[in-house]
């Protein structure tokens, strides 16, 4: 665990640069992560993702994935590869200021 | 008066809370009706070993009305659906039953057909499931006469029943190769849409190495988007293909199928949204869900559905009774992982503390934490007796209790759990 600085604000995150309070998190941290993670420019449907994300683990307390952000986002899967690349589930979570979806071991 | 409770679903937690319930209430105080759409109780930690023919399927199922104690009715039929309006499920037979608390302990559905080409030419000869017991025989009957090329384990998507259970196929495949003197000629492959096969950091940190050790490859991140089943090739939805001889599959999981037809009680994958620690569900206040079927942030697991028993039926007794209801139930999941050789870990967590090294279930206990031994795959072996005589009885297991104790454990500063 450490702290690191997004848009002037310290911020608790983990080894791997994951906010660990979805709290401490606003849209300018979540521009700062994006450009840090070869991601220049939010759109609209970054922001459709983003902000379903949130909305997902504020409720049920676990980051939702790749199928459930197809299903229940807005944004076809396919889009979402090409929104966020490689990983959307991993990436968009990061950006999101919440925890990257894990398994139980 | 007497109240009516009915439970859908006749699997662990379903037959855990109707003999609990049972005990708490008096017949003429209680009617207690449990419903499924068949009478096969299946001990589902029993299919991992199936396929390596270390389990016989009859061993592994039983009736699911001679698990219910005397004074609980079993209705054998299909839900259609449920309105809360009038407290009434509704069955495809077109009869209904009215309840005053209803339980939804319906489990999940594989939805293999929603994986593009999974079940398309080459199911049942090259990809395979192991999570219903058809699947497990015509696996076990595959790997039987696999001698070489490669064989891959893919974890479609989360969230699945068991989420350790594809790490163990692995471990296990590598030791049944070993014993059949072929493992060179095989080659084992984990695919898992996360980024790695352990993903909490501490667990990721003592098991780092067991795949190296065993030479099982790991293609992590991989979403696939489409099998093609006969040409023996997983497809991710960004194009990355993994070229396969045979397949064992974790399908796409989703509530049970009534949850869609049932307005305002699922989310969209058909998981029930309920309260974590009450297990009130969100849908109305004398509706509850216990086990898979829920949405719960724990893992999908007989561990998590036995210790939520407690709250579940503490709090159905506090609503009847007009009380306000506890939430006690803190995501406790307690499981054995096999591990081959005849060994097995422990691991034993929640909702906050993920899981950790140590001793269960205390300082002095016999079973280490997130290490391999000898002792726990017997524990392991050894709990299928108290699966059927203790825990669907609804009986305390002495030594075990239903919320985690940090007795035994290494504490590790640990951030918030976010469990699969």
């Amino acid at each position: 665990m450490s702290t690191a600085t997004y848009a002037g604000t310290p911020v608790e995150v983990d080894d791997e640069g994951f906010m660990t309070d979805p709290d401490q998190w606003n849209e300018q941290i979540a521009e700062q992560i994006a450009a840090e993670n070869e991601i220049d420019q939010l759109t609209e449907r970054h922001w459709m993702v983003i902000n379903y994300m949130r909305e997902s683990y504020l409720e049920d307390g676990s980051a939702p994935s790749i199928r459930t952000l197809g299903k229940a986002s807005g944004v076809p899967i396919k889009e979402l590869y090409q929104l966020f690349p490689k990983g959307p589930a991993k990436r968009a979570a990061k950006i999101a200021g919440i925890p990257k979806p894990r398994g139980c071991i | 008066m007497s109240k009516k409770i009915v439970i859908i679903g006749a699997g662990t937690g379903g037959t855990l809370t109707a003999n609990r319930l049972r005990r708490m209430y008096d017949r003429d105080a209680a009617e207690i009706v449990v419903i499924d759409s068949d009478d096969d109780h299946l001990y589902q930690p029993g299919l991992l070993f199936v396929p390596f023919d270390l389990a016989q399927p009859k061993d592994i199922v039983r009736s699911r009305s001679e698990q219910l104690n005397d004074g609980i009715e079993f209705r054998l039929a299909e839900v259609d659906r449920v309105e809360f309006e009038d407290n009434t499920v509704y069955l495809a037979d077109g009869s209904s039953i009215g309840y005053d608390v209803l339980v939804v302990a319906s489990g999940v559905s594989l939805l293999t057909d929603e994986t593009e080409g999974l079940t398309g030419p080459g199911w049942g000869e090259k990809a395979f499931d192991f999570y219903t017991l058809d699947g497990a025989v015509a696996l076990r009957d595959a790997l039987s006469k696999f001698d070489s090329g490669r064989l891959v384990v893919n974890t479609i998507d989360m969230p699945i029943k068991c989420p350790v259970a594809p790490l163990e196929f692995c471990f296990l495949a590598d030791w049944y190769f070993q014993e059949r003197g072929i493992r060179s000629e095989v080659e084992i492959t984990y695919v898992t849409p996360l980024d790695a096969a352990f993903t909490k950091p501490v667990a990721a940190e003592h098991l780092a190495g067991m795949f190296e050790e065993k030479e099982i490859s790991l293609e992590a991140e991989f979403a696939t988007g489409r099998v093609d089943a006969e040409a023996g090739r997983l497809i991710s939805w960004d194009e990355r293909e993994i070229p396969f001889d045979l397949l064992a599959a974790i399908p796409l999981h989703g509530g049970s199928e009534f949850v869609a037809r049932s307005p305002g009680l699922g989310d969209d994958l058909g998981f029930v949204p309920t309260d974590p620690n009450t297990l009130q569900s969100e849908a109305a206040p004398n509706v509850f869900a216990i086990g898979d079927a829920t949405n719960l942030p724990t893992s999908k697991a007989g561990s998590a559905t036995h210790f939520e028993g407690d709250t579940l039926t503490d709090n159905i007794g506090r609503f009847l009774d007009g009380e306000k209801l506890e939430g006690s139930y803190d995501g406790h999941v307690n499981c054995f992982i096999e591990t081959g050789f005849h060994k097995a870990l422990l691991i034993d967590f929640n909702y906050e503390v993920e899981p950790l090294p140590g001793r269960y279930p205390s300082k002095a206990g016999p079973l280490p934490l997130l290490r391999e031994s000898r002792l726990n795959h017997l524990a392991k072996l050894a709990f299928q007796p108290f699966y059927w005589h203790a825990l669907l009885p609804g009986r305390d297991m002495p030594g075990v209790g239903a919320q985690m104790s940090m007795a035994g454990k290494q504490p590790v500063t640990s951030e918030k759990g976010d469990n699969g």
